[in-house]
């Protein structure tokens, strides 16, 4: 099967994801569709790295990876003390500054 | 590793190959010096944080970092007297973090713009004393609800947040790297190492909690956002050039590869990966950099955050991410000349024009402060579009210039305080300048630089870039940076009036004498400011012989 493929799969997880972000309401699922976006960067990461024929695109998948989970550390930090003081992971409860 | 593999043999064939001989990579430890020292001293305040009891954290934390970050200040110097930054340029660690003129340049801006910072984040003597210790403006305990019996129970037992140090090296260290990063992989782990402290940092406030997380949540998810775009475009450029490296990437754009291997042969006719791979790349660095179409979380997270936080956020990023921005722009796709810069035309004047607008209608300090800011980065952006030596230097002499005032305006803006933590609502700053005409002052010098007036450093920086974009052909930009700038000056000067033309109000705000450590980063930054605007020659010269990137 032709890698191009992967391509078209990591671009549709792609579009999923940032249609995800920009539509869903709640911190947590926000977070999940950016992680699928992420993922989608390294599908498309790992299939170029088969068409060239080199390693650097697994290289930077493991990284991204890495990334990835200390984002994870982060951003559910984040979300759970956002949680704890309003008792709502909804990001559109969060507008205390606008106008 | 011998260049031509075919592609569907490639993992065992370099499995084999790897095994053979696997060498140690060769480190340059001398060039990469000032980031490795940031980021050691950071890994050490950890452990301080783990190990060193309660009462000795603070004290320890702060002098840790300013030794550190004075050593790795000392290591740029040295690197850029032993000619790293004119003579000879090299490209360190495998080929992935050139140690040139532009980096050295503005990791020397960095480490003084992160001294000065600290100073900030350590100063106690703002907020009132909670049981008789004095406290920062950073909150007793993250974890606690706001108000909440934990919190207060942080509160009564003495507990600060010490690791805002250790992230605030972190995120020096990111910073550093950031501009130097000379391959796809090492810009993206910077982006991500520089950005997750400044996500926390954000959310650490003592007062106004809610406010503070709120700004933390808009930062990381739509920074996460970003840097998800920043990734798939990095994927989509390594995907045409079949490889990470920037020179590598360049010279496949000016269709002049090394070697042509099989699976490149069919990547390196597809201008849909270049195109896309390269637009998405921008849309991540210009979101750091807060222009125009990807600025929305700019002024949230300015008012959110912690005012130290926001000065270092503000002075820092902007130049580590201008940095990133220049190197990609002017090393690795040069090829593409003709296609980024009608967009960033476009991104340009739209910065410098919804910038200095909006903040007209802007009733808060912060607010305001943001989206000048926001303009600020259409000025930047004006110089990096000359595509030129000059419009490098005066990028680098702008940033330079920037980030001094805008911690110095935040610096101020953490003094001006009443019962309910600092003032910032534009209408308590009323008469502040028969209050206290040397702080008003100091300010107003601050907004003048921002406005471009002469004899500061604001104006050398903006007819620095205004000249380079001018000589470069690009005289529309430049008729509209000029009237941008006007409506700038608007509401810069209406703040100026509004704080020596109208009278107090009673029980209005008080200007809090801090300790000797706000006191000289705002003295710093006014002279810095008046330096830049009076005898700029050297600081031109300084960033003239900067401006060469090295290629390879």
């Amino acid at each position: 099967m032709s890698p191009e493929n992967y391509l078209h799969l990591a671009a549709l997880l792609f579009t999923i994801g940032a249609c995800g972000v920009l539509v869903r309401r709640n911190a947590i699922v926000v977070f999940m569709c950016v992680e699928l976006m992420l993922n989608a960067g390294n599908l498309a990461l790992v299939a170029f790295s088969r068409m060239h024929g080199n390693l650097d695109g697994q290289i930077m998948a493991f990284f991204v990876m890495v990334v990835a989970a200390a984002e994870v550390v982060v951003g559910l930090a984040i979300i759970v003390m956002l949680y704890r003081s309003r008792h709502s992971a909804s990001v559109d409860d969060a507008s205390l500054m606008k106008l | 590793m011998s260049p031509v593999i075919h592609p569907y043999t490639a993992a065992p064939a370099l499995l084999t190959q790897a095994q053979e001989r696997l060498e140690a990579p060769q480190i340059e430890w001398v060039a990469l010096s000032p980031t490795l020292i940031v980021l050691g001293v950071a890994a050490v305040g950890i452990l301080v944080e783990a190990f060193a009891p309660q009462r000795a954290r603070y004290l320890t934390q702060l002098l840790l970092s300013v030794i550190g970050i004075a050593a790795a200040f000392a290591a740029v110097v040295g690197l850029a007297a032993s000619g790293y930054a004119t003579t000879r340029a090299e490209i360190a660690g495998m080929g992935s973090i050139a140690v040139d003129g532009p980096t050295l340049f503005l990791q020397g801006v960095l480490l003084l713009v992160g001294l000065v910072s600290l100073f900030l984040f350590a100063e106690r003597r703002l907020e009132p004393a909670e049981h008789g210790r004095a406290v920062d403006s950073f909150t007793a305990q993250a974890a606690a609800v706001p108000g909440g019996p934990a919190e207060r129970e942080a509160v009564k037992v003495g507990r600060t947040t010490t690791e805002i140090f250790p992230l605030l090296l972190f995120a020096l260290g990111g910073m550093l790297i950031f501009p130097a990063a000379n391959d796809l992989l090492i810009l993206f782990i910077a982006l991500e190492v520089f950005s997750l402290p400044l996500y926390l940092l954000c959310a650490l406030a003592r007062r106004r909690r809610l406010l503070s997380q709120e700004a933390a949540v808009k930062y990381f998810l739509l920074g996460a956002f970003a840097s998800a775009f920043l990734l798939f475009g990095i994927a989509l450029l390594y995907g045409y050039a079949g490889t990470l490296d920037y020179a590598g990437i360049a010279e496949v754009i000016a269709g002049t590869p090394a070697a042509v291997d099989p699976g490149l042969a069919s990547t390196m006719g597809n201008d849909v990966y270049l195109l896309i791979g390269g637009a998405l790349l921008l849309m991540g660095l210009l979101f750091k950099v807060g222009a125009v179409p990807f600025h929305m979380w700019t002024p949230d997270v300015y008012q959110g955050a912690p005012t130290p936080v926001t000065g270092f956020m503000a002075a820092a990023t902007k130049v580590a991410a201008f940095g990133a921005l220049l190197r990609l722009l002017y090393v690795v796709l040069p090829g593409l000349q003709w296609d980024w810069e009608p967009v960033l035309w476009g991104v340009a004047i739209a910065s410098m024009v919804a910038g200095a607008v909006i903040a007209i209608t802007q009733t808060d300090v912060k607010r305001l402060l943001a989206y000048s800011s926001i303009a600020h980065a259409g000025f930047i952006l004006t110089g990096v579009l000359a595509v030129s030596e000059d419009g490098v230097s005066s990028v680098l002499f702008y940033l330079a210039a920037y980030s001094f005032v805008t911690l110095g305006a935040f610096a101020v803006v953490t003094l001006v305080r009443d019962a309910g933590g600092e003032a910032t609502h534009l209408s308590k700053w009323a008469g502040l300048g028969r209050r206290s005409p040397l702080l008003a002052g100091v300010f107003a010098l601050f907004l003048l630089a921002f406005a471009g007036i002469p004899l500061t450093s604001g104006f050398t920086g903006k007819f620095a870039v205004f000249r380079a974009a001018a000589e470069a052909g690009a005289i529309g930009l430049v008729i509209v940076g000029v009237l941008a700038s006007a409506v700038a000056a608007f509401f810069y000067i209406r703040v100026i009036v509004l704080m020596f033309f109208s009278d107090p109000q009673e029980g209005g705000p008080s200007v809090v004498i801090p300790s000797p450590m706000t006191t000289s980063v705002v003295g710093l930054a006014a002279v810095v400011t008046l330096v830049l605007g009076v005898a700029p020659q050297y600081f031109l010269d300084l960033a003239q012989q900067a401006a060469v990137f090295a290629f390879r």
